[in-house]
């Protein structure tokens, strides 16, 4: 696998792991950098803009996504630790542009996106060495990143490395927390009773910490969990795995 | 769920059955017009009469006109969404008709004057208690009983006699083949079989969308039919209906008669970004495994068809200016895409749904585009345009959500919404542009 390792990846950071979770943004980097990539991350990085997109006001996310892809020139990988995030850069912004001047921009950018765990275990192939004491987590599988950028394996076979890890699947680890971007304050009380039940889920598995790779879904269940004085606490996996496996 | 998916154990038969059932219905529409004058052209050569209906009042009327014509005050019906569209119930109670639903659960939610919230499982809302309420009020003779057995047993009494006195019979259709002019009834208790083939008149409903090109088309829908809608291998019924009684036959009505609806089909078929919508065949699927639907039910969506796809074909139908809210009644998980046995891009449609209810424009061709707008989510996006396209405010914004955080107590709006059921989110100390500063990575 590691025959087509690059010397070099563009890492796009994602508005929401910038503002608010920026430690798996760090993790990230850290996990990227120890499998010897150097990391560029372009200072004027926004947001996908996918909040844009979702809501239907295309112009607007045609504007943020343009200024995004101009900040990312060189044929390098764009790695990304968000799997709604990278599903809009790789499968939205072909439609998005469609029948502008710039489509043959965004199809080749779109083949450079790459969701940051999928990228670590198929490209990298990282052999992870745990370094952490012994304890149980659960896996919330976001929805884009498992619908839209067949998240599955990737993830788990990551923490399936890490020897002192225990893993504590969701009963309804597939199904939505709630979150859906603009969704969650439209319909603020279908969301909740989603987001209840979702957390009501991981209380039932006992973990202390629920990991996801897409940092909305955790401000989300974060969110709802610290609402109810549940004691699980959202990470987020690159996060995780870093602090798991770093050299202290 | 758990039915249906033992039907599909493996993922990969599962692909090729969708992909074949999903290229049938994307050809079928690629040649509608075509398909629907040849099985106009075959059902006549086979003595089936056939009436085309642009509206659902001509539905309407072109069905009351029958039954006028053969004096038929009282009628049995088999399971039709399109009758749902038609409201066709209500229109001949007022026009002096009375229709029964024969369909087990068609005929609990009519006993309750209530609609159906499910396209495959209508009385799904309604608990076996309040069947038994219901039985021991409006039906003469039924004592009050929770054994699920007695109660179909007393709604096959009353249904049985029905069946017999009726002067005519109304049903949908599932398939229509041009090639044969047969029409295809799927059903699972032989109310089907007994409204089409006891009366001596027959009028089937259909949408302009429900024709198939060839008879061989019609067994890989099936499959995915039955086992996405029910979990079922195979439906305990099959009706393949051919004709009127033949000279010397036994059995069968003695006209049979195909009402085509439009009622907007067109509009959408016309519309290259949303006339995948016209793929369905009204399995249920979308809503079964859809978090929303499976929380509200169908009646919150308060239309004919509920889950995912009333929530792309409602507002077309009926046009965004009234239905702007059912594109948005989606946290677009994929869960229904996942699950859809033809591959209809719902969520790629309810985006394209979102973007035609914001504003208009020349190209955008769904009905009642721009209906949606909404001024001051305008000036909001307006606002995040220039906050990301920009590095500097967008650090500006970033730091502002440092300042105010704290005090912003989720009072109003879309705060209050967020914080009814979460904590409000609070900016990290550090960004991670901060961080990738303090590392020093490179910028380009």
């Amino acid at each position: 696998m590691t025959a087509g390792k690059p010397e070099a990846v563009y890492f796009f950071g994602t508005c929401v792991v910038d503002l608010f979770f920026p430690e798996a943004g760090l993790g990230g980097i850290e996990l990227l950098q120890r499998e010897g990539v150097r990391v560029v991350f372009p200072r004027g990085q926004t947001c996908c803009a996918q909040p844009a997109f979702n809501c239907g006001y295309h112009e607007e996310a045609r504007a943020v996504a343009r200024a995004q892809m101009a900040l990312f020139p060189k044929p390098l990988p764009v790695v990304v630790p968000s799997g709604s995030c990278a599903g809009m850069m790789k499968h939205h912004y072909p439609d998005l542009f469609e029948g502008t001047p710039e489509h043959a921009m965004a199809v080749a950018f779109a083949s450079r996106v790459h969701e940051l765990t999928q990228f670590l275990v198929d490209v990298l192939g990282v052999r992870l060495t745990d370094r952490g004491g012994k304890t149980t987590v659960t896996w919330h599988s976001s929805c884009h990143g498992l619908r839209e950028m067949g998240l599955e394996t990737e993830p788990k076979a990551l923490l399936a490395q890490l020897s002192n890890v225990t893993v504590v699947p969701l009963e309804r680890e597939r199904e939505c927390c709630g979150f859906g971007g603009t969704f969650s304050v439209r319909y603020p009380d279908i969301s909740a009773a989603m987001v209840a039940d979702k957390i009501a889920d991981v209380a039932s598995t006992g973990a202390p910490t629920v990991l996801s790779a897409d940092a909305a879904c955790l401000l989300n269940i974060g969110g709802a969990l610290e609402k109810a004085g549940a004691a699980a606490r959202p990470m987020h996996l690159a996060e995780f795995l870093w602090q798991r496996t770093r050299e202290r | 769920m758990a039915k249906r998916a033992a039907q599909f154990p493996d993922p990969a038969e599962w692909d090729a059955l969708r992909a074949l059932a999903a290229s049938i219905r994307a050809r079928t529409l690629s040649k509608l017009p075509a398909l629907l004058e040849a099985l106009e052209a075959r059902c006549s050569a086979n003595g089936i009469r056939v009436h085309w209906a642009e509206t659902v009042d001509d539905a309407n009327q072109i069905v009351l006109g029958i039954l006028r014509a053969h004096g038929a005050t009282r009628l049995v019906k088999g399971k039709s969404m399109v009758s749902e569209e038609m409201h066709l119930n209500d229109f001949l109670e007022e026009n002096g008709v009375e229709s029964l639903e024969s369909d087990l659960g068609e005929y609990i939610i009519q006993l309750d004057g209530e609609t159906p919230s499910h396209i495959i499982m209508p009385a799904i809302h309604k608990s076996r208690q309040q069947i038994a309420r219901l039985f021991g009020e409006k039906i003469r003779g039924a004592e009050y009983t929770e054994d699920v057995d007695a109660l179909t047993a007393t709604a096959r009494r009353v249904l049985r006699r029905k069946f017999f006195e009726a002067e005519a019979g109304i049903s949908g259709v599932n398939i229509a083949v041009a090639e044969t002019g047969t029409l295809l009834l799927v059903e699972n208790e032989g109310n089907g079989r007994m409204s089409t083939h006891v009366p001596p008149v027959h009028i089937a409903l259909m949408g302009i969308e429900k024709v198939v090109e060839k008879l061989e088309d019609v067994a890989p829908i099936l499959t995915v039919l039955t086992r996405s809608a029910t979990g079922q291998p195979v439906s305990t019924y099959l009706n393949l209906i051919g004709g009127p009684r033949g000279p010397g036959e036994k059995d069968g009505p003695a006209e049979v008669h195909l009402v085509i609806l439009d009622n907007g089909r067109s509009r959408i078929f016309a519309d290259e970004e949303v006339a995948a919508t016209l793929r369905c065949i009204r399995c249920g699927a979308c809503m079964n495994h859809c978090p929303v639907y499976t929380r509200v039910g169908g009646h919150a969506y308060e239309a004919v068809y509920p889950g995912p796809i009333g929530s792309i074909l409602t507002p077309q139908t009926e046009g965004l200016a009234g239905r702007h809210d059912l594109p948005h009644a989606s946290s677009l998980c994929h869960a229904c895409v996942e699950v859809c046995p033809v591959k209809i891009p719902i969520t790629q449609i309810l985006v394209t749904l979102r973007k035609e209810s914001a504003r208009a424009a020349p190209e955008f061709k769904v009905k009642g585009a721009g209906g949606g707008r909404d001024r001051l989510e305008d000036l909001a996006w307006a606002g995040w345009r220039m906050a990301h396209v920009s590095p500097l405010l967008y650090k500006a914004m970033g730091l502002s959500l440092r300042v105010l955080g704290p005090f912003l107590k989720g009072g109003a709006g879309p705060l209050r919404a967020w914080t009814q059921a979460r904590t409000m989110p609070r900016r990290a100390p550090r960004t991670l542009h901060d961080f990738a500063r303090e590392k020093g990575l490179p910028d380009a």
